[in-house]
């Protein structure tokens, strides 16, 4: 499905929102906080941004890619994937249950359409990204990959080989975009390991480093039409995505406390109450 | 004792290097990594011959497994290269999720493995790779014996589908096997028949077998010699045939005796055929720096080491 006006777009975010919240109330587990934090992205990309085929192959070869490097957020990316096509919608009701192919974090284990690597354990993903890119230069692919990864992850040694090793061997089909939303699980990025100053950091190894308001749709598609004319120049691109976690649901916004817990049924009513279902329930 | 003559000797590691050349020269999805170690991985030739074909990832193994992992997504056959070491135990989290885990036709191949890997020390003579390979499911365990065997091995694993880990030495040993051999993945090799005790061996302990087998036959023993080199899956019809035909098994492998080839065959023979077993390996324990033949000696890992615990197997018959 694409979505080619902002307005379908902002509707489509609001669906997938609800989802996120019904999800995570009927198992009673997942991570809201940072999945409808980073809705806007994910709607953007799979909705508008991304060449991409939901009949799924898991070459891509000729299409666009992303790769989710945070995991945890997997409810936002299976309802994104569901009513892109990949799957069912009625499927997203066996999030984190017995024999469900939505697993906690996502797996190719299960053999879902459009997760194309497990993710969970944190730091991986942006190295994953990179060997995608280098595989389509190498296939002399001009399709591009896309990445997503949590600023608290950042904290994970990997990430920083992999930053070091795309500028320096000119990976320039590839934009990752860091969710920087300052919570992790202990508390504000700022009190658990200050992550400093990302734009320096990304810059000094090499990148070409933007900023997004990642809950402002308008903003988000812009950045990234923006960041897609900045690719094939010699450097890969980098967009430092301000987010708010729990975004759309009042009581959560802002907050870590949501990073991983699952609302009671009167909170499940008072979220639903202020997203408005376009797309239909599941 | 069917007799095993040897003309030159090569480290496995160049078995590798040739391997990967003939399977880059077979398939171009083949493409070939390394962290820094590209001598020592002996992958110079591949380089020259395919150099749009090889990334150098600098001193950065996780970052090396995982961008192999995404070089799969677009069709790709990566071969990762650097020491076993850096090759596992450094990287383990990324071989879980992103390779076994997410099923990646990734082929990690591990140089220096084990105690011959000599002067450098412990730091570097990692004992406990193959039991940490082995217990990710899905992972299939390779660890040749020779630099004919090893070549044969790369070629074969670049056609087979699925992770893969490949397990190989740096000191020059013997070269016995065959140079035209087609290596099958998972299929025992009878390096010897016999009818006294049944001798698994792996890697570089071929030899030290076939040495130890030598020695048994002048006592009169006389025993039947398999080479396993590939640890997973593991040949159970070889294995338990041969148990049940001499009714005690010796284990060899230049490895911890927890998780290595041992504990598999006396994990399939417990459930099958409980049979008396010795184990020769090492004690749990680390290594030290010394010439490959000097750690070999201390660390019991020798064919006297062989021949001694044949001896002490066939009395519990």
């Amino acid at each position: 499905m694409i979505l080619e006006n902002n307005f379908d777009l902002k509707r489509m975010a609001s669906q997938v929102r609800r989802d996120i919240v019904r999800m995570v109330y009927e198992c009673q587990s997942g991570h809201p906080g940072g999945s409808l934090g980073c809705t806007d992205y994910l709607v953007a990309l799979y909705f508008k941004i991304m060449k991409h085929d939901p009949s799924f192959n898991m070459d891509g070869i000729g299409e666009d890619l992303f790769f989710l490097s945070n995991g945890h957020i997997s409810p936002v990316f299976y309802s994104v994937l569901a009513h892109s096509g990949y799957y069912d919608k009625s499927e997203l009701k066996t999030f984190r249950k017995l024999n469900s192919r939505l697993q906690g974090h996502p797996t190719t284990h299960e053999h879902l359409p459009g997760i194309r690597i497990a993710s969970g354990s944190l730091g991986q993903g942006m190295s994953v990204a990179i060997g995608a890119a280098l595989a389509k230069k190498m296939n002399k692919d001009q399709s591009l990959v896309f990445s997503l990864h949590g600023d608290g992850e950042l904290q994970e040694g990997q990430n920083w080989e992999a930053a070091m090793f795309a500028p320096f061997n000119k990976v320039d089909n590839l934009i990752s975009t860091i969710d920087v939303n300052g919570q992790q699980i202990d508390g504000p990025t700022d009190k658990v390991l200050g992550l400093l100053d990302l734009h320096e950091k990304f810059s000094a190894f090499g990148w070409d480093v933007m900023h997004a308001d990642g809950n402002d749709m308008d903003g988000i598609v812009a950045a990234l039409e923006e960041a897609k004319t900045r690719t094939g120049k010699g450097k890969p691109v980098m967009i430092l995505m301000k987010t708010e976690m729990g975004k759309g649901v009042d009581y959560m916004e802002g907050s870590h406390k949501w990073h991983g817990t699952a609302p009671n049924e009167q909170q499940l009513v008072q979220a639903l109450n202020q997203l408005e279902e376009t797309y239909g329930d599941y | 004792m069917k007799k095993y003559t040897y003309t030159e000797s090569k480290d496995t590691r160049s078995g590798f290097g040739a391997g990967l050349l003939e399977a880059g020269r077979k398939n171009k999805e083949v493409v070939a990594l390394c962290a820094d170690l590209v001598g020592s991985l002996k992958m110079a030739d591949f380089i020259k011959e395919f150099p749009d074909r090889f990334i150098q990832v600098g001193i950065a193994e996780a970052n090396m497994i995982c961008m192999a992992a995404g070089l799969t997504i677009g069709g790709k056959i990566p071969f990762t290269g650097t020491f076993a070491n850096f090759s596992t135990g450094r990287v383990y989290d990324q071989i879980r999720q992103s390779v076994a885990y997410s099923n990646k036709n990734v082929k990690i191949c591990a140089s220096h493995a084990g105690l011959t890997l000599g002067e450098d020390g412990a730091t570097h003579q990692i004992l406990e790779d193959i039991g940490l390979m082995k217990m990710l499911p899905g992972m299939t365990v390779i660890n040749p014996c020779d630099y004919n065997q090893t070549k044969a091995a790369t070629i074969a694993i670049a056609e087979f589908e699925g992770p893969v880990y490949l397990r190989f030495g740096r000191p020059v040993v013997p070269v016995f096997t065959s140079p035209d051999q087609k290596f099958e993945i998972g299929k025992a090799w009878m390096v010897n028949e016999g009818a006294d005790v049944s001798i698994f061996a792996t890697g570089h302990m071929v030899w030290q077998a076939i040495l130890a087998g030598e020695k048994l036959a002048e006592e009169g023993i006389d025993a039947e010699i398999i080479n396993i080199h590939t640890i997973k899956p593991l040949d159970e019809k070889a294995v338990l045939k041969s148990a049940k035909k001499t009714g005690c098994v010796v284990t060899c492998e230049e490895h911890n005796r927890y998780g290595g080839l041992g504990e598999s065959i006396a994990q399939l023979l417990s459930t099958n055929t409980p049979t008396p077993m010795e184990f020769v390996a090492v004690n749990d324990t680390f290594g030290e720096s010394g010439t490959p033949e000097q750690l070999m000696k201390k660390y019991g890992l020798d064919s006297s080491n062989i021949v001694d615990a044949v001896k002490k197997v066939m009395k519990r018959k």
